[in-house]
């Protein structure tokens, strides 16, 4: 009963409400989802087409169930993120967004950085205690990656491009997904390759980060065959 | 640290200060042996200019941020210092990206999302991590300008690199001369898309490496 008053409301405020007349100057992206998200995961992947998140991906991407871990737990962040700050881009941060508030002609827009990093953090953090709170088997699975993700760069760099290109709210969490699915897509298919790699030949100072970054580069040629799509 | 007792007037410029702004340059550098900041170092190279405004920016929210957590350093509750740390970096990027709105505007576009991602670049938090938390406010700027120079040089030398053979110019005056074109010379387009920036990195690491001579494990 409760749940039907809240529905026929026409004044309620839930998230799906917000989303649904959300302040929308521009058209928006004309791009479909499907596009999106195909995009996302092979030709603009995150990670082979923009560089982002490099730096665990080369701590991390030594062993495949590791990196499987990881990339999990990236698509899981990701996915909730990118939403996420885009509802705040939307009600705080956008010039004129706080109209909501009594306040038009606001422009926040240049805490975007500290908002969207502070959002990040606090979003691992509680998907961090969550888990470990309803799901210990998972934590034990996940756990040493998640706070290593708050400082990963893909995902700040997807809710960057997010705000740059403009994408709705359906588009962000599509978008979202996407690209943690790419990251991941990149991040085993080099743990697999590094794990070969191992009993190879290689000269001495090419092991390790050169050897890796040369097969990045030929994986990156191999991901952009998609372009076509 | 040393063996030697601390005398009870250091020197100004001592050894330690020598070694904090030029062991990043080379013999421990950021990206080639540190392994770290690679997201922007292959992002923002493949014109020289960015490749250059890039490491500044990143030499200046480095040495910022690295003084005003060394400052802090003590008063930082142990738990919560990975958020204190973003703040401060976040609140040095912002300033940066301000600036280059205000005085190069056409850049900050071309930048566009990786100015603000030198928040998560991985120099920024490190260098805080392992060395401003423990050290005075003067060393740990040296130590942070040293780190983002031992960046910006390696970001210049891929810039360039890219620049010339990727479109025949440097900073953006034609330096391949157009009779070589005329006799069949063809820019390599491979070196301004993704992959030529990671094999070419991977080649200057080696080069780095086999210098310096230092082997992974």
């Amino acid at each position: 009963m409760i749940a039907y008053e809240v529905v026929s409301n026409p004044s309620v405020t839930s998230l799906l409400d917000l989303v649904a007349f959300a302040p929308q100057e521009e058209v928006g992206n004309p791009q479909g989802l499907v596009s999106i998200l195909l995009k996302s995961i092979f030709v603009e992947n995150i990670l082979l087409a923009f560089f982002l998140g490099m730096c665990s991906y080369l701590a991390v991407s030594k062993r495949v169930d590791s990196s499987l871990g990881l990339g999990i737990a990236v698509i899981f962040v990701l996915g909730l993120t990118v939403p996420l700050n885009w509802v705040i881009e939307a009600y705080v941060l956008r010039p004129g967004a706080l109209a909501w508030a009594g306040m038009p002609d606001s422009d926040l827009s240049y805490l975007r950085f500290l908002t969207y990093i502070a959002t990040i953090a606090a979003a691992v953090q509680i998907v961090e205690m969550a888990v470990d709170k309803f799901s210990p088997k998972l934590y034990a699975a996940l756990g040493i990656f998640l706070p290593l993700i708050a400082v990963n760069c893909a995902i700040l760099g997807s809710s960057l491009f997010m705000e740059q290109r403009k994408y709705d709210f359906v588009q962000s969490v599509v978008f979202g997904l996407g690209s943690g699915t790419g990251w991941m897509l990149a991040i085993v298919s080099m743990a697999a390759i590094r794990w070969k790699l191992r009993t190879a030949h290689i000269p001495a100072p090419l092991k390790g980060l050169g050897i890796t970054f040369i097969t990045t580069g030929l994986v990156a040629m191999a991901f952009m065959t998609f372009s076509g799509i | 640290m040393t063996a030697t007792a601390t005398p009870k007037t250091k020197p100004l410029f001592g050894a330690d200060e020598k070694k904090a702004i030029l062991d990043p340059l080379w013999d421990n550098n950021p990206i080639a042996l540190q392994v770290l900041g690679i997201c922007s170092a292959l992002a923002v190279t493949t014109k020289l200019d960015a490749a250059l405004v890039m490491g500044a920016g990143v030499t200046a929210v480095t040495a910022a941020s690295n003084v005003i957590i060394s400052l802090i350093r003590n008063l930082i509750p142990s738990k919560i210092r990975i958020i204190v740390q973003l703040v401060v970096v976040s609140g040095a990027v912002i300033a940066v990206d301000q600036v280059l709105r205000a005085y190069m505007f056409d850049l900050s576009k071309q930048l566009s999302v990786f100015i603000g991602l030198i928040i998560t670049n991985c120099i920024v938090m490190g260098r805080l991590e392992a060395y401003a938390m423990q050290n005075p406010p003067g060393r740990s700027l040296l130590d942070g300008i040293g780190n983002g120079l031992g960046y910006a040089w390696i970001l210049a030398v891929v810039g360039a690199i890219r620049e010339i053979f990727g479109s025949g110019k440097l900073l953006g005056m034609q330096v391949v001369p157009q009779g070589l074109y005329e006799a069949g010379y063809v820019n390599n387009g491979l070196m301004v898309l993704a992959p030529g920036a990671f094999i070419l990195l991977g080649v200057i690491v080696w080069v780095q490496r086999a210098i310096s001579g230092y082997v992974e494990k």
